[in-house]
């Protein structure tokens, strides 16, 4: 239960870390919270030769609104953004999401950025990013660019982030105020990993939802528009389509069962607060 | 920018419940076994080691979180408190443990300590929460004893003292 040795780099500016990344590159790992990282490091899950920590650079550390977006740097703790202010009006499906995610006390460390980069299948995050359409920003020694959610999550705990890449922000797009939001999710206990998650946008006749913890990314399915009579059905073909697996957790059967149920009720919520 | 090798025993440095006090560590050292091991600091029960249990739960510069989830290295310079400096000078419990003995709220007392420093951490960023948010809050900790009920009614109490 105690990690493999490892070199330990506390990068005080972005430069600083950019120029760690560009020298070790896959043998090394960024360490934001540590939430996940550090307890798959205590397992020795994973192994690293040189840990570059980010959490003291403090120009990374913000939440900012910028071209009709919420951006969020990658020291930011999912604790700030939860109490953030303005977040249920400018982001209400985060809003929504935040108080599954872990408990207070590892909210209170773990960032919003790594969980993103973690890219857990059951997570709220990258489900988040991936229903509302966010960008995530990747910077190395070479380039900076930016990938939609869908080119950023490419498999379970696998992104399109380059060895010698951080992400030094992700962007949430502004919520348009005439959208209903709604977001739920099923497990054991609450703050345990999500057996299913799922997040619905609904806009006049139009939904969209998306679906975490049976595939191996989140999943998101737009219907422009969706009966209530068509409901069951609809969710009955994208549940198939979404396979799922089978753990200590549940059944596919199971998460497919609550993808046709739970899917029904965010539904319904998101619909009910359209405005 | 500070680089500290695997086989480095760096000095760390931080407050501990008011005291400025440091140890050796190396990069791989967990925060929870630092505070244990070189700072003789008890209080800091160690349980899954992987961020489950809330049992490692201190405060760090306020915020209660997991020190098996934290690198010694990490915490040079940061202000850490544990549930030793609840209690006053002369032993004399503070209002939080106080309402934990008259409510029953611990049989073998190894999740206790975790469970203080997350009561007031959130208390003062959360003076108004009601039993719903208090419950949540403790849904971060795991105690086999007690079935929570004890736990919660002294929380309940603490909360409402404070308040008044």
């Amino acid at each position: 239960m105690k990690p493999k040795p490892f070199d330990y780099v506390r990068a005080e500016t972005l430069d600083e870390a950019l120029d760690a990344l560009a020298r070790h590159g896959a043998d090394a790992r960024i360490l934001a919270g540590g939430q996940s990282q550090v307890a798959m490091l205590n397992f020795r899950l994973i192994e690293t030769e040189v840990l570059i920590d980010i959490t003291r650079i403090e120009a990374l550390d913000y939440i900012r609104i910028e071209n009709g977006a919420l951006e969020i740097g990658a020291a930011t703790r999912q604790s700030d953004l939860k109490d953030w202010p303005g977040l249920a009006e400018k982001v209400p499906m985060l809003h929504a999401a935040l108080p599954f995610i872990g408990h207070v006390q590892t909210r209170n460390r773990g960032t919003v950025c790594g969980s993103i980069a973690h890219s857990d299948p059951s997570s709220e995050l990258p489900l988040c990013l991936a229903v509302l359409e966010g960008e995530v920003v990747l910077r190395s020694k070479r380039a900076e660019r930016t990938l939609k959610a869908a080119d950023f999550q490419l498999e379970m705990l696998t992104t399109a982030r380059a060895p010698d890449e951080m992400i030094t922000a992700v962007r949430f797009p502004l919520g348009d105020a005439s959208a209903g939001h709604a977001f739920d999710e099923m497990n054991r206990r609450r703050g345990d990993f999500a057996i299913v998650s799922l997040a619905a946008v609904a806009r006049q006749d139009s939904v969209r939802l998306g679906v975490g913890g049976v595939a191996g990314t989140p999943k998101v399915r737009n219907w422009s528009e969706l009966r209530t009579g068509d409901i069951d059905e609809a969710l009955n073909a994208f549940a198939w389509e979404l396979g799922g697996h089978d753990d200590i957790h549940g059944t596919a059967r199971y998460r497919r069962e609550l993808v046709r149920r739970l899917g029904r009720q965010v539904i319904e919520e998101a619909r009910s607060c359209r405005r | 920018m500070p680089q500290i090798g695997r086989n480095e025993r760096v000095r760390v440095s931080l407050t501990l419940d008011g005291k400025k006090v440091s140890g050796l560590a190396e990069p791989r050292m967990l925060l929870s076994d630092f505070l244990r091991q070189q700072l003789s600091a008890g209080a800091v029960h160690v349980g899954c080691e992987h961020g489950v249990c809330g049992a490692c739960t201190i405060r760090v510069d306020g915020r209660a979180v997991r020190s098996c989830l934290m690198f010694a290295v990490q915490a040079q310079g940061c202000d850490i408190e544990t549930a030793a400096g609840l209690a006053g000078e002369d032993g004399e419990l503070d209002a939080l443990q106080k309402a934990f003995r008259k409510n029953h709220a611990l049989q073998c007392g190894y999740c206790t300590p975790g469970i203080l420093m997350s009561v007031t951490s959130f208390l003062d960023s959360n003076p108004d929460a009601g039993e719903d948010e208090l419950k949540d809050m403790l849904g971060g900790h795991l105690c086999r004893c007690t079935g929570y009920v004890g736990i919660m009614r002294a929380v309940l109490e603490y909360a409402a003292a404070r308040r008044a």
